[in-house]
């Protein structure tokens, strides 16, 4: 499925979104703005924005701990989204969940998750409710080259393939596992053949290429919809950042993050490229969009930080229903 | 209400069949609790009745399908998720604990996470250490779940019962010596609330606090000791998280006395809770120190001999009560 010219600006405002907004976050953290950790998206840009788009707003995602990416691309608010980074009483949890736990059921959005594949049972259970009720709606695991090694995967893409549960694994390999290369860990580094020994589809492409990961998402939430059961979607892709903010970085082979940052490989410079050589936008319109996207963070930015902090009651509230 | 004799296991196959039937979000899901009906024979006719969408039969994979559950339940389906074993629910820690307990807490009161695990705790039929375990205290020392641990039939159905239509997450243990025993079960629709503690035996002289399996000691070791011209009072509290301390303190301010019976392993157990609790509460009430009696800090052991030195019993309860008032 080819996306329309305005799909694809659009796709290209929020992956823009999401970058400027991750910088943003970051800054705050260097000034101790925020607290805790916080986990940077960057790079990755192109998968939440490519799969989200395929999506309907009802239908269900599971986030990670690098999650601000999944959420922006679901259509999350980046108001309450800054709030939440810094603990405002008006975020999107109220202060009470962070960078780590940040979630917007509203629109289908499950949650960031702390625990590493967390996400993975969650979405194949919201998948189930879809498969339940029939009601034509499909979930997205978001997920991480670290968290496929869990053994949590292997019990849901089971379950999922017998019961042909409408979900999508997309599998952000980012080459990173916390503070390690992830390929220490592959025992074969062909992440495909996770999917074999369940039966259903699983492709590997250019996570990079937001076209790609759209067209690929495309076809995968049409399996699922029309009860086909689920597909392993495999984005490589490359962790610019650290796995936190304050990562030594001292693991990572000097010169390789610049060879992602070049207009051929960085997801938001080569789309841009795109669009520019495919006359689908001209660079006056994208510096506007670039102009729109700093002035929307700016606002979420000055929103959080005019937020209130939670009143000590807020201590009590919400545990129970 | 007419009242029926049914076992322990007859009253959660009512309750599950009847709020399968209210409420089409419910279903069970677990380890052969369909077409074979469960392993305990709890989910009885439930498949037959209701389909293999809302009887799931799963792998063994505790872990998976315990988070898919707690998916469902994000999703709005209200799922009973059978856990054959409290011991296997070992492997389902984080969708229990780190997603389900705190879903509703950490995304600020947007969602409720309405899942019940239902699940077997308890020693005493020589199963050994890994079918055999009492770990309602780690549950209980999670916020954002509710523990319920019914001791008879009546408890069973209607605590099951509102547990099911409660909106939190509930792990709901039951007692692998309890599935066969008989009790009053009313006929028609009625529940039980959660939290609420349930005075099963009235008396004056001293309050013993037991949960599940316990409390049946317990009563049994009361009649003994009413022909030594002591009467005691059983209080339930049925419902271990949150605990009904209100009704405890109750009686404990009457009796002045309290012993706590609880099957878990000793340290850090439920009784230790209890006791702080009541300590809290009833402290200058108190006629004597609270006793706890509880199963000894052991893995629980095959042999039959040293299964039943390990975990408490009527004999050891009686002792335990005798040493108030010797």
């Amino acid at each position: 499925m080819i996306a329309h010219d305005d799909t694809q600006i659009e796709m290209y405002r929020k992956m823009l979104l999401i970058r400027v907004f991750e910088e943003q976050a970051r800054d705050f953290f260097m000034k101790n703005v925020m607290r805790g950790s916080t986990h940077m998206y960057i790079g990755q840009e192109a998968i939440a924005v490519g799969v989200c788009a395929a999506l309907e707003q009802n239908d269900y995602i599971t986030s990670t701990h690098r999650g601000h990416g999944h959420l922006l691309a679901k259509g999350g608010n980046p108001d309450l989204m800054m709030a939440e980074l810094l603990g405002k009483a008006n975020g999107y949890c109220k202060g009470k969940g962070g960078s780590m736990h940040i979630a917007d059921l509203s629109i289908g959005n499950l949650g960031a998750n702390g625990i590493v594949g967390g996400g993975i049972g969650l979405a194949t259970g919201a998948a189930f409710a879809c498969y339940y009720r029939d009601d034509g709606r499909v979930a997205v695991s978001f997920f991480g080259d670290g968290a496929i090694n869990q053994g949590v995967f292997y019990e849901c893409a089971n379950m999922a393939a017998l019961w042909k549960l409408p979900v999508i694994y997309v599998c952000e390999r980012n080459r990173f596992a916390e503070f390690s290369y992830t390929d220490r860990y592959f025992a074969d580094s062909d992440l495909t053949k996770r999917a074999i020994p369940f039966g259903f589809p699983a492709v590997a492409i250019d996570g990079n290429d937001v076209l790609k990961v759209y067209e690929t998402a495309a076809e995968a939430v049409k399996r699922a919809r029309i009860g086909q059961g689920p597909t392993l979607i495999v984005a490589n892709t490359y962790r610019i950042m650290g796995h936190t903010i304050g990562d030594p970085l001292n693991y990572r082979i000097k010169g390789e993050v610049e060879t992602w940052q070049t207009e051929e490989r960085d997801p938001i410079l080569r789309f841009e490229k795109h669009l520019i050589q495919q006359e689908i936008a001209s660079i006056e319109q994208l510096q506007q969009i670039k102009a729109d996207v700093h002035q929307r963070i700016e606002h979420a930015a000055q929103f959080a930080l005019n937020s209130p902090e939670p009143p000590p009651s807020a201590l009590w509230e919400d545990i129970y229903a | 209400m007419a009242e029926r004799i049914i076992e322990y296991r007859e009253a959660l196959n009512e309750a599950l069949l009847e709020e399968m039937e209210r409420d089409l979000a419910v279903f069970i899901m677990g380890e052969d609790v369909g077409q074979y009906g469960g392993v305990l024979k709890i989910s009885k006719g439930i498949y037959e009745r209701f389909g293999e969408k809302r009887a799931v039969d799963t792998p063994i994979s505790e872990n998976g399908f315990t988070a898919i559950g707690v998916g469902a339940a994000l999703a709005g389906l209200r799922p009973v998720v059978e856990l054959m074993y409290i011991d296997f629910a070992c492997l389902a820690m984080d969708p229990i604990v780190n997603q389900a307990a705190k879903a509703r807490y950490m995304f600020g009161g947007k969602t409720s996470v309405p899942i019940v695990f239902r699940t077997q705790g308890g020693g005493g039929r020589g199963n050994a250490a890994q079918h055999s375990q009492s770990l309602e205290a780690w549950y209980v020392h999670v916020p954002g779940l509710i523990v319920i641990q019914p001791s008879t039939p009546r408890d069973a159905k209607g605590l099951l019962k509102s547990a099911i239509r409660d909106d939190n997450p509930v792990i709901f243990i039951e007692h692998k010596l309890l599935y066969n025993t008989k009790g009053a079960v009313p006929e028609g629709e009625w529940t039980i609330p959660i939290g609420k503690a349930d005075v099963k035996r009235v008396g004056n002289h001293i309050t013993v606090v037991a949960t599940s399996r316990m409390v049946l000691l317990a009563l049994s070791a009361a009649e003994k000791l009413a022909e030594e011209g002591i009467e005691v009072e059983v209080v339930d509290p049925r419902t271990l998280k949150p605990l009904d301390i209100e009704t405890i303190a109750t009686s404990v301010k009457k009796t002045h006395r309290l012993l706590v019976v609880n099957e878990g392993a000793r340290t850090g157990g439920f009784a230790a809770e209890v006791v702080t609790r009541a300590y809290e509460e009833v402290f200058d009430y108190l006629d004597a120190p609270i006793v706890r009696l509880t199963s000894e800090d052991v893995p629980l052991p095959y042999s039959g001999a040293l299964e039943m030195a390990a975990i408490p019993s009527e004999e050891k309860i009686i002792q335990a009560v005798r040493g108030f008032f010797s």
